[in-house]
């Protein structure tokens, strides 16, 4: 555990909504507030919920299209290098360099790498396995992976105080708020 | 900026999820079958049943390894048996998965979201009961790590311009993609499970698996995007394993093979036999586990119209054979028509030609289309159809070439049987097993079907 954390024995504040619309509104409303360390957590995708909590560009497609061109890249090198210069075999008076039956391996090769790097980059940006988190505290949080839609201040949010923050989202109307233990 | 306050159904159709359904309602359904059902005696019996069934394939194996690829019935010219039809057969299967999974996304039609979840675990079974027949078609499996390219001492590199080579990357990249496809889309719901499970040790084992998904907008964000780059991904590359598949064939210069019809009537065909597949487990499932209330009539009439119309592509590609047998003026062509159509095996050939274009033509018909049991046994036509269609492009086409001196009969034998059987069973208990240790619909995506799942946009401008 880091030493910030340690400081700080409160993660956050959680409040609990029960509709995706409310957890939006309510997202909203506390962007729009000021604070900018916040999250929600729903059982679903929800439209528009990323923005809402100031979040507008992810790097999976980056990752993708990075990772497929190294994979096509790779996979061209690969079949020239041993078809050309490591292992060259006359079949039939074709030309060592034979490209259009280099494509298909080229093709796999790209799918193959920009596909796996799709899953692991998703789950590396988004740092996971992650074995501990602590929203999994709060004994409601169960239910965000089936009726109930979450949002959460971080306590390390410059804006964060615990009883004005509490007031706050109060105001928004949650079905409870608690406190995380971090 | 459109805000959409419920989803669009026309009138006439079934839904694509019952009435009176919640977030929770949804959930607590599919994960009761797992953590909640008792394991009935029907289930074990069936599990016990396919699980001696896919011992007749180890056994088989087994001897195989010992004797040799000489107890099945290949001869010269028929070098090309069971191994390679039922592989072709297997792959051509799971294509449907990865259809319902990746194309009907990015076509955003949501009645894939119940059904797609099966399809694809469908789809990795049929793989790797693909899988196994090229392998042991090797005659020395123990070797086929050969045909990867890897720096050895034999000073030797795989031939890339063979499309044998060319199948070794498109089946094991369309695996991989399968099963990381398959995961990803289980990563919401796993953690779905993790929540609802009571006992500790399963709760552990969802937990590891979920790898500690919370369900944070951000990652939803991202996970979108990675999902949408799967479907993305995935659509060219399901459209180019029958592709290359069918490239085994018509790279070479045996009439019958040598067309260049193949691969679009290869993929058209898989996806036919595919979609047979789904409707054959479908069916069962959603009687015995209650899921009428998610698959519904709606997924069975759309799966009966892509049969349909795959048939009738397939159809097409009969008829374009036999008529490029007559137009090409071509004697080898205009025999192989002749010898489909009255040689040793026209009774297959008719066969094919009933169970496979003629048969599946009632789906015309609304009254089978809507008709569980009908589907049912069309799609067990369709089956056997699609199995008898790669016979005879196999068998048939070598089996009387261009030298008469050298044509031949080919005749399974009791291993070529038991083979086919065995993987049959390998693939019903895996799927046996999946549908009682795993979601088989996708929670997440159906409640995103619910119409209280859309949202309006606030004050705040979207993007």
């Amino acid at each position: 555990m880091s030493g910030a954390a340690a400081e700080n024995p409160v993660y956050g504040l959680m409040a609990e909504f029960d509709s995706p619309q409310e957890l939006l509104d309510a997202a909203q409303k506390t962007h729009g507030a000021g604070y900018k360390q916040i999250d929600a957590y729903s059982p679903f995708p929800i439209e528009g919920l990323a923005d809402a909590v100031g979040f507008h560009k992810n790097y999976v497609s980056l990752v993708v299209l990075i990772c497929g061109m190294i994979g096509g890249l790779s996979g061209y090198l690969l079949q020239y290098y041993v078809a050309v210069i490591s292992y060259p075999v006359n079949i039939g008076g074709r030309p060592y360099h034979s490209w259009p039956s280099f494509i298909i391996v080229t093709f796999e090769l790209t799918i193959l790498f920009g596909g796996v790097s799709a899953a692991v980059g998703m789950l590396a940006l988004n740092g996971l396995p992650q074995p501990y988190h602590p929203v999994f505290n709060v004994p409601e949080f169960a239910r965000a992976s089936d009726n109930r839609f979450f949002l959460v201040v971080a306590s390390n949010d410059p804006k964060y105080d615990a009883a004005r923050t509490r007031e706050f989202l109060k105001g928004l109307a949650p079905r409870a708020i608690s406190e995380v233990p971090s | 900026m459109a805000t959409q306050t419920q989803i669009p159904v026309e009138d006439q159709r079934p839904p694509v999820i019952e009435p009176g359904h919640s977030f929770s309602t949804i959930g607590e359904k599919v994960v009761n079958i797992v953590l909640k059902r008792p394991v009935s005696l029907g289930w074990i019996f069936g599990f016990l049943v396919m699980f001696s069934v896919m011992n007749v394939l180890l056994l088989a194996m087994g001897y195989l390894f010992l004797k040799g690829t000489g107890i099945w019935g290949i001869t010269i010219p028929i070098g090309w048996g069971f191994a390679i039809i039922n592989f072709v057969w297997w792959i051509g299967i799971g294509h449907a998965g990865t259809l319902i999974s990746a194309i009907l996304a990015l076509l955003r039609q949501s009645w894939r979201n119940s059904i797609n979840r099966f399809a694809e675990a469908m789809t990795l079974f049929a793989v790797a009961c693909a899988g196994i027949f090229p392998l042991i078609h090797t005659g020395r499996p123990w070797l086929a790590y050969w045909m990867f390219p890897y720096p050895n001492t034999m000073n030797y590199w795989p031939q890339f311009r063979s499309p044998l080579i060319w199948d070794v990357f498109a089946v094991s990249t369309y695996f991989t993609i399968s099963l990381v496809f398959w995961f990803v889309g289980l990563i919401p719901d796993l953690a779905t499970m993790r929540d609802r499970a009571e006992h500790p040790f399963t709760r552990g084992i969802f937990g590891m698996l979920a790898m500690g998904w919370r369900g944070s907008a951000r990652h939803w964000h991202r996970y979108e995007t990675a999902y949408l780059l799967l479907a993305g991904l995935a659509t060219p590359l399901v459209l180019s394993v029958h592709t290359v598949v069918s490239f085994d064939f018509a790279v070479s210069i045996v009439p019958g093979w040598h067309t260049t019809i193949f691969p679009p009537y290869f993929v058209a065909g898989a996806i036919y036999s595919g979609f047979a597949m789904v409707l054959c487990l479908a069916i069962p499932i959603r009687a015995i586990y209650g899921m009428e209330d998610f698959i519904t009539m709606r997924h069975l009439e759309n799966s009966g119209k892509v049969m349909l119309a795959t048939g009738l592509i397939v159809g097409y590609g009969y008829f374009i054979e036999a008529f490029m047998g007559w137009y090409s003026g071509n004697t080898f062509d205009s025999f192989l028509l002749w010898n489909r159509l009255h040689g040793p095996y026209a009774f297959w050939y008719w066969g094919l030609l009933i169970t496979n274009i003629v048969i599946p033509q009632v789906l015309w018909l609304k009254k089978f289309r809507t008709s569980t049991f009908w589907l049912w046994v069309i799609s067990l036509v369709v089956l056997v159809g699609m199995w008898l269609e790669r016979f005879i492009i196999i068998v048939v086409s070598l089996q009387r070439d261009f030298l008469t001196s050298s044509w031949g009969m080919y005749y399974p034998t009791k291993w070529d049987w038991m083979t086919y059987i065995g993987t049959i069973g390998m693939f019903l208990t895996a799927m046996w097993l999946f549908v009682r240790i795993l979601p088989m619909v996708s929670i997440a995506e159906l409640r995103t079907l619910l119409p209280e799942a859309h949202v309006h946009e606030g004050e705040e401008a979207h993007k």
